[in-house]
């Protein structure tokens, strides 16, 4: 479970001579357990966001404690363990490393965990089977379809039960099957093992899975809601 | 929270393994650039350590000797007066005990020798024939006749060259002239039996053998002679045996070693370590472009990789370390290939090169016209060494660049 706080975050870019408010001033508070959909245009601040809460990116203003743990006054070593620890990162374009299979890429996390090899096995080969790959455990990346290798991301991502899940328009590159699939097991996930999911995406059919939505725009958080699901 | 984010070397060997061969091309490339390389250096330094050893042994075996006894003023002065007596209980007990392996007493003075024909200034050297091809003369040596039997052996063992000068032949009878302690002119007539072929050219022209009883009868010496020559062990680490032999001597007699004897010899081996050490450095500066800019290629093509590992909690040590992993691997398989390259190139040639046909100028340098390559292990430890960590200190750039992207930025790279 993780209980997230960000506090006043400010980030601003620049793009040639213009200033660009990436966020402006958000405060946004994260339940243990919560499921929550971050939605709005393209450049509303959504992916920055997620990249702050990560720690992949830093701060101009503002704080962001996990569990009480400021996140933003973190150095790079100390960051990388947080994100090993207790953080799931699923991309909008898989970003598997394209030299490992795909039980080695679920594995690559529990490696760096220390988990023992009989262990990662036992543990890559249930949850590839959960995310329907089963069978397409030694295949590389550039064998799997988009949907396939999105699946071995999440894989990756949920395989060491982290608190938090940070995916980032997990659904952008998929069919709407694969798309339905992948949610399903969000929230099965969110809902049998308490993990916490924070998903960025400008997809309405996502949005109807998420308990909380949060709409952004120009960097601020324009609406912040509960809702019914699916 | 907390606890390792580094890989394990076994995980980090598979990642660099799988990378190193990501690109099949061009890491073949780079392999055969490092072997080709390793080869470069391996090979040219048997070649030239196998000259300036030949140069050293040729070297001592015409001085002869790894340790020399004279009387102190005998090397300003090589006459016949600044003779050595017979070597004491001391001495003798000490050049027949390790690490002493042969040694041998030597007449060496200068003398006149006149054929029917011609008379030329040499250098008449009166030697124990059994200790002198122990100490350095080689039998083989001898193009014609036989060598001296004995000490009283009547014959003269003369050089090619020198029978050419004095028109004579083998057979023929020659007469030295020299002069005896008390100044006076001595001389007598011996019978050349045997024609010998030096190393050098200079060996052939300067030096005739005759038998030491013989040389100290027409010297009126006695059992005096002008120099020990000793050999042992290792000529390169001559140290312990120029202590031994000089404890052994006590003072009144000067105790050198070859490196002391001849210094242009002894500066020989430290100059061609030194000249090993800047060609393979030279060789290396001219692959470590190549493996730099390889290093970089494969560090920039996957930059958004690199990304998602620090995203997935790799630390940037690790990373730095991978890519470090990925270069000594495409080190160490250069340089295996390259040794072996090295050593297959160099066996069908270790009876030695027939440099004949520039054998005069070779000979100048004081070099034998064959050339026999010395492949030495620590001329392969230098080189592999000096890759290996020249190597890794080149990708350390690429490696660290690797490491100091910022997860955001990278993984956003295309």
């Amino acid at each position: 479970m993780a209980k997230i706080k960000c506090v006043d975050l400010c980030k601003t870019y620049r793009q040639g001579d213009a200033t660009i408010k990436a966020l402006d001033h958000v405060t946004l508070e994260i339940e243990p357990g919560s499921f929550i959909c971050l939605s709005g245009p393209s450049g509303s601040g959504k992916t920055t966001l997620l990249n702050m809460i990560g720690g992949l990116d830093l701060l101009d203003g503002g704080e962001i404690s996990i569990d009480g743990q400021r996140v933003d006054l973190l150095e790079k070593g100390p960051l990388a363990d947080l994100r090993l620890h207790n953080i799931g990162f699923v991309f909008q374009s898989y970003n598997l490393i394209p030299v490992l299979s795909a039980r080695e890429n679920v594995e690559f996390v529990m490696q760096m965990q220390g988990v023992t090899a009989a262990e990662r096995k036992r543990k890559s080969l249930a949850i590839l089977k959960e995310v329907g790959l089963q069978g397409m455990e030694d295949r590389r990346p550039a064998q799997l379809s988009g949907g396939q290798q999105q699946r071995v991301a999440v894989a990756r991502a949920i395989v060491s039960q982290p608190k938090l899940v940070l995916a980032d328009e997990p659904t952008a590159n998929l069919d709407s099957v694969s798309a339905q699939q992948l949610m399903e097991l969000f929230v099965e996930l969110n809902q049998n093992h308490g993990v916490t999911f924070l998903i960025s995406t400008h997809d309405e059919r996502v949005m109807r899975y998420a308990g909380r939505l949060v709409r952004m725009r120009d960097g601020k958080v324009i609406s912040d809601e509960y809702q019914k699901t699916n | 929270m907390g606890g390792r984010t580094l890989l394990s070397l076994a995980a980090m060997s598979q990642l660099s393994w799988r990378y190193l061969w990501r690109n099949h091309r061009r890491t073949l490339i780079m392999l055969m650039a490092i072997a080709v390389g390793a080869w470069a250096m391996i090979f040219m330094t048997a070649l030239m350590r196998g000259m300036v050893d030949q140069m050293i042994e040729d070297g001592i075996d015409t001085l002869p000797g790894f340790v020399q006894i004279h009387h102190p003023a005998y090397r300003d002065d090589p006459s016949i007066e600044n003779s050595l007596a017979p070597p004491g209980p001391a001495l003798l007990a000490a050049l027949q005990a390790p690490p002493v392996a042969a040694w041998a007493r030597r007449i060496k003075v200068p003398a006149m020798i006149s054929s029917e024909r011609n008379s030329r200034g040499v250098m008449l050297l009166g030697v124990e024939p059994d200790n002198e091809i122990a100490v350095g003369f080689d039998p083989a040596s001898l193009a014609r006749g036989r060598f001296l039997e004995g000490n009283d052996d009547q014959g003269l063992v003369v050089g090619r060259k020198m029978l050419d000068r004095l028109e004579t032949d083998l057979g023929k009878r020659v007469v030295v002239m020299s002069q005896d302690p008390e100044n006076n002119l001595v001389d007598r007539g011996f019978r050349i039996v045997g024609v010998f072929e030096g190393k050098l050219s200079a060996q052939e022209e300067n030096f005739v053998y005759a038998a030491l009883g013989t040389t100290q009868q027409l010297l009126g010496l006695g059992d005096q002679v002008s120099e020990i020559a000793v050999i042992g062990g290792d000529y390169r680490d001559v140290g312990a045996l120029h202590d031994r032999v000089l404890q052994a001597a006590g003072a009144g007699v000067e105790v050198l070693s070859w490196t002391e004897l001849d210094t242009y010899l002894g500066l020989m081996m430290d100059v061609m370590d030194g000249f090993v050490l800047v060609w393979v450095t030279i060789i290396f500066m001219a692959l470590s472009f190549g493996l730099a800019n390889t290093l970089m290629m494969a560090v920039f093509e996957r930059v958004r990789e690199i990304g998602l590992m620090q995203a997935l909690g790799m630390k940037p040590a690790s990373i730095l370390y991978q890519v470090l992993l990925e270069s000594l691997m495409l080190l160490v398989l250069g340089l295996l290939l390259g040794n072996l390259l090295a050593v297959i190139s160099i066996l069908p040639i270790r009876d030695g090169i027939d440099l004949s046909v520039v054998a005069e100028g070779i000979e100048m340098m004081g070099a034998s016209s064959t050339l026999y390559p010395a492949l030495k292990l620590k001329d392969l430890i230098l080189a592999n060494s000096v890759v290996i960590v020249l190597g890794i200190l080149t990708s350390l750039l690429p490696a660290w660049r690797a490491s100091r992207y910022r997860p955001v930025e990278a993984i956003a790279k295309t």
